[in-house]
């Protein structure tokens, strides 16, 4: 697939000629510098916008033809999301935050299920708090547990260390590890972290809109 | 000073992104400063017309009037008088009935007769042009257009009052000194004043208003000339006004008004003020980063302090100047909503002192109101540019903080002295500030528990939509209170005028009981009393009340002479307004209770309206153990007359003095149609007195009323009616147009209200869009954003509503009992229909302004860092 903007007068292509596939279950990290597009890759990945030309294929589900809403329900049933900046919503409370992905599914037994993936990232005792009142690496695990919520086919984890310390860093890259074998959901990740790319077991390379590495990990 | 120079440059600078945002909210100022300029333009305006046509108003330099015919003395004081070169003219005036044979009909009216010459200055409009000096060559007459609406008679017509026979020779298109609701109140029928004796119709009883106009040569000075002849007239109850007093008393009648229309004015500023201080609070938690940035790089806290404070203060400026214009263009619809109740031709003209206080007024407001909030501009530290949760704990010290209290201080001693400065009087000037203060604390408290109430309200249970849009209201940096604030005040006002006004018209409702009378005969001698009847039989309605009147005066009070109670105050004084009593309770001048006419009546038992409030009322002739007959006063005149029972009242009843012990006091509610009185006496005493009657019948047939009405006129020319659901129409008219003008005030604090939730909504749109795509990006269907929109506004709209409303019913209810003195008559249907309204224009803003949250892709929620 391609991804070009227009700016003003002036074209921009921001991904040329993309193509790969990725298997179920696989743990890949998407890597290269600033601008290189890994951002929009992640974005047409997960449906959030679509592709200037080419197809996308979630899940066995053509992202093409689908409307914005259909991708919006799509993402409900089969995508999380892992933030650079966590994006809680500020006004609810964690376990609120981790109930909205179930709660606009409308999935009963909404509020039991959060407490239990709250428990999962060790914040039980947390439930109640704001996001403010929790540091940046419990506001990640927050924001791990309600992309978990819905055991999700694939987890777009977009910088998902890039506000945190690296220990903090650490226990939130172990956390995603373990949240993935159990579930069996797929990780793409974005980032230019070579530690925590070095993780994956695929690292896909972007320079200039274009893969120009594809390899297996270290591991 | 080096250091300040380039502040300016970085407000302006700073100011560019958000300019269009900001000014939405300097556009809540400019409404307030557009009441302002247009109060004030108007004002000025309405007492320079005043001072202008002041001697037009009274026609005259001096006016003398009475009740009753001038005594010989006054007579050959006005020949004196002539002889020194002064000019003197007649005016006559008093209610009788009107009969129009072509159009077959008859009408209340007010007729002036008026003498050569009259009125002296000004003149009186006529349709055609000039007819004015036609009156005085032949029988004709001028009447106030309405008559001829309502009759369906033309110009040209006869029209006859009494025994006489006039031509209507056109229609009168300005009286000068009258208000425009004065003809809501009977048609206007000017004579000329030696034809008044033809008509017959002042007569014994007749309730008649004499007056005599002067018109000074130059250099003779009105004031002295009443000083010199105070002793004659007040000995003959003739009350002397001159061009002064009247400037005077209107000048205090328009200040009045100016203070209630600036109450609504300043609080509509004040509220686009507290919109303005939650603007800049919003705005400063999105300049953070901005400020932090600001500060690494080297300026100072008062630096940056300084530049914020210059742009809300340039704002406001622009806001204000805004504000100026449009309250220049205001005033010109001010006379469509006001004009019926000044004496006076108003030419719309630009007051640039309005101007001039209004952008002065304005700017302050901005810049104090904005100070609050920037103060926090100081506690953002250096470090918050690296680490955005830095100045976290930084924010405990703020109770503490003096600059903030300086600057409460500085805010509460503005707005008095604002106040103090409009009304020109530090007493008035408090008042009005705590008013203004009480209304908004009051909006503030309910906005803040309704919100509290909602928020407890929510349940786990509900749908997540609705809750997730109700949780939006309490977001960070939320501005639901001062939407709520702005927004229910507009409701509020509304809703107050619109129940005092129901209330008001509800008491003057007359039913469709088969006992209360909707026609009513006055002036009837005593030797008409019985054809009278008969004709009401004839006509098959029922006599259901036949009402004795005797006019009389207080002679003496315990024995004391009255004019010694009275003390030293001159009858030839000015009254307070025009037309209105002097003020109840006012202790030292009680002299209008004590030689007022006094029209009462006598009967054994209490009426429907009537409730007795201290003695007992007394079942017999005479009070007990005194031997002499018993009245029962009204309480509020009881209580200017300081009487008590058991006190000795004689009265003067046409020369016979009639000793009477006073026996109790009665509450009456004046607003129901029957005939009341300040006094009720012992049957006894006034049987023997000379009275004319006052017969009551009822008919719900309109046509049958009217043409008992001709039936009766044709017979007793003498005799007026009144069908008193006309009556009750015409109160309502200017219950109504009242109405009309404060409602037009209350779209001032409406605009407000729109306008602040504008700017709150504006102020959050990063944020609401933010989470939008978040949620997007979750899973949320668009269909599932727009019902967490729709009940985020529709709980604001059902709270700023619900605030509104709420004090409206507790204003409305205090407005009854404390004010006009009766029932409250709640009207639940239309308070509804109130809120529903409100509601509904929130949700139509909200959801307006907020539409780029729908068309936000998904794809932001990466691309937010």
């Amino acid at each position: 697939m391609t991804k070009t903007y227009r700016s003003g007068e002036a074209l921009i292509t921001v991904l040329r000629t993309v193509s790969f596939s990725i298997a179920a279950r696989a743990f890949v990290a998407i890597v290269g510098p600033s601008g290189s597009g890994k951002t929009t890759l992640l974005g047409l990945l997960a449906g959030l916008d679509s592709p200037t030309s080419g197809t996308v294929l979630l899940d066995g589900t053509d992202l093409g033809p689908l409307s914005e809403d259909a991708r919006a329900r799509l993402r409900g049933e089969k995508v999380g999301f892992v933030f650079q900046n966590f994006q809680l919503i500020p006004t609810l409370t964690a376990a609120e935050n981790v109930q909205v992905p179930l709660e606009l599914r409308g999935t009963t037994g909404a509020r039991a299920q959060a407490h239990d993936l709250l428990d999962r990232v060790g914040l039980a005792d947390r439930a109640h708090h704001y996001p403010a009142q929790l540091s940046g690496g419990e506001q990640q695990r927050v924001a791990l547990a309600r992309a978990f919520a819905n055991a999700p086919r694939v987890l777009f984890a977009d910088e998902p260390t890039g506000n945190l310390d690296s220990d903090t860093g650490e226990r939130i890259i172990s956390l995603i590890e373990s949240l993935n074998r159990d579930a069996g959901s797929t990780v793409i990740l974005v980032t230019h972290d070579p530690a925590l790319a070095s993780r994956a077991g695929r690292i896909i390379r972007l320079s200039d809109g274009a893969v120009v590495d594809d390899s297996n990990g270290a591991s | 000073m080096g250091r300040w120079r380039f502040v300016p440059a970085l407000a302006w600078r700073d100011s560019r992104a958000s300019r269009r945002r900001l000014l939405t909210f300097m556009a809540a100022i400019a409404v307030g400063v557009a009441a302002l300029v247009a109060i004030d333009s108007y004002t000025a305006n309405i007492l320079r017309a005043i001072h202008d046509q002041s001697r037009d108003l009274l026609g005259a330099d001096v006016s003398l009037s009475s009740r009753d015919p001038f005594p010989a003395s006054v007579d050959s004081l006005l020949e004196t008088l002539r002889g020194e070169g002064i000019r003197v003219g007649r005016m006559t005036s008093f209610a009788s009935m009107a009969l129009l044979p072509r159009a077959n009909a008859t009408r209340l009216v007010q007729v002036r007769a008026a003498g050569p010459g009259v009125p002296f200055y000004g003149s009186i409009g006529t349709s055609p042009a000039g007819r004015w000096a036609a009156l005085q060559t032949s029988h004709a007459a001028l009447v106030d257009s309405s008559l001829l609406v309502e009759t369906g008679a033309r110009v040209g017509d006869t029209l006859s009052l009494g025994a006489a026979r006039f031509a209507i020779i056109g229609t009168l298109t300005n009286v000068p000194g009258d208000i425009g609701i004065a003809a809501a109140l009977g048609p206007r029928v000017y004579i000329a004043h030696r034809f008044l004796g033809e008509t017959g119709l002042v007569v014994f009883g007749s309730r008649v208003s004499y007056e005599a106009l002067l018109a000074l040569p130059h250099g003779r000075d009105a004031a002295q000339l009443i000083t010199t002849y105070r002793a004659t007239l007040s000995d003959a109850r003739v009350r002397a006004r001159t061009v002064a007093e009247t400037e005077r008393s209107l000048t205090r009648a328009v200040d009045t008004l100016h203070d209630f229309l600036d109450l609504v004015g300043l609080v509509a500023l004040l509220l686009g003020g507290v919109g303005v201080a939650s603007a800049i609070h919003a705005y400063v938690a999105e300049k953070t980063d901005t400020i932090a940035m600001l500060r690494c790089l080297g300026g100072t806290q008062l630096q940056v302090l300084a530049m914020y404070l210059t742009e809300a203060a340039a704002l406001g400026l622009v806001g204000a100047a805004a504000g100026a214009l449009l309250g220049i263009a205001v005033q010109f619809e001010l006379p469509h909503a006001l004009g019926s109740f000044i004496p006076v031709t108003v030419q719309p003209a630009i007051v640039p002192r309005a101007v001039i206080t209004g952008l002065v007024i304005g700017t302050w407001v901005a810049a104090l109101f904005a100070l609050l909030p920037l103060l926090r501009v100081r506690r953002i530290t250096p470090l918050q540019a690296l680490r955005q949760d830095a100045g976290a704990e930084s924010a405990q010290g703020a109770a503490r903080d003096v600059a903030r209290l300086l600057a409460v201080v500085a805010l509460v001693a503005s707005v008095v002295g604002i106040a103090v400065w409009r009304s020109g009087s530090t007493q008035r000037g408090i008042f009005m500030s705590m008013g203004v203060g009480a209304a908004i604390a009051l909006l503030w408290l309910a906005a803040a528990a309704l919100s509290g109430l909602a928020r407890r309200m929510l349940r786990e249970h509900w749908p997540f939509v609705m809750r997730q849009g109700i949780a939006n209201l309490y977001r960070p940096s939320n501005q639901t209170r001062a939407v709520v604030l702005a927004l229910g005040f507009g409701a509020f006002l509304l809703g107050t005028v619109f129940l005092v006004q129901r209330s008001l018209v509800a008491r003057l409702s007359l039913g469709d009981s088969d006992v209360r009378a909707n026609l009513a005969f006055f002036d009837v001698q005593p030797d008409e009393v019985r054809g009278l009847d008969s004709l009401i039989a004839d006509a098959n309605m029922p006599l259901l009340q036949q009402v004795p009147i005797v006019p009389m005066r207080i002679a003496t009070i315990s024995g004391t002479d009255t004019a010694a109670r009275a003390g030293s105050a001159p009858e030839a004084r000015a009254p307070a307004a025009p037309g209105a009593e002097p003020r109840r309770g006012d202790r030292r001048r009680p002299s209008w209770a004590l030689r007022r006419e006094y029209r009462s009546s006598y009967r054994d038992t209490l009426n429907h309206s009537e409730r007795l409030t201290a003695g007992h009322w007394v079942h017999g002739a005479d009070a007990p153990g005194t031997g002499l007959p018993w009245i029962s006063v009204e309480q509020d005149v009881a209580s200017e007359l300081q009487l008590a029972p058991g006190d000795t009242v004689t009265w003067d009843v046409q020369g016979v003095r009639i000793p009477t012990v006073v026996t109790s006091f009665r509450e009456v509610n004046w607003a129901r149609f029957e005939p009341n009185f300040f006094v009720i006496f012992s049957p006894r005493a006034l049987e023997g007195a000379p009275a004319t009657f006052v017969m009551l019948t009822r008919s719900s047939a309109p046509a049958a009323i009217a043409a008992l009405q001709r039936t009766v006129v044709e017979h007793y020319s003498n005799v007026s009616s009144i069908d008193l659901s006309a009556v009750q129409r015409a109160v309502g008219a200017i219950v109504e147009r009242i109405a009309v003008a404060i409602r037009f005030m209350a779209l001032f604090s409406v605009a407000t209200g729109i306008l602040v939730m504008l700017g709150a909504v504006g102020a959050s749109r990063r944020q609401r869009i933010r989470e939008g795509v978040l949620l997007k990006t979750l899973g949320a269907t668009r269909g599932q954003i727009g019902r967490i929109m729709l009940s985020e506004y529709a709980m604001l709209g059902i709270l700023a509503s619900a605030t509104g409303v709420v004090l409206s019913v507790v204003a409305a209810w205090a407005l009854m009992r404390f004010v006009f003195d009766a029932p409250f008559a709640p009207s639940p249907w239309p308070i509804i229909a109130l809120a529903a309204g409100a509601t509904l224009l929130t949700l139509v803003i909200g959801l307006w302004s907020s539409r780029d949250v729908f068309a936000e892709t998904a794809m932001g929620a990466l691309r937010e860092r």
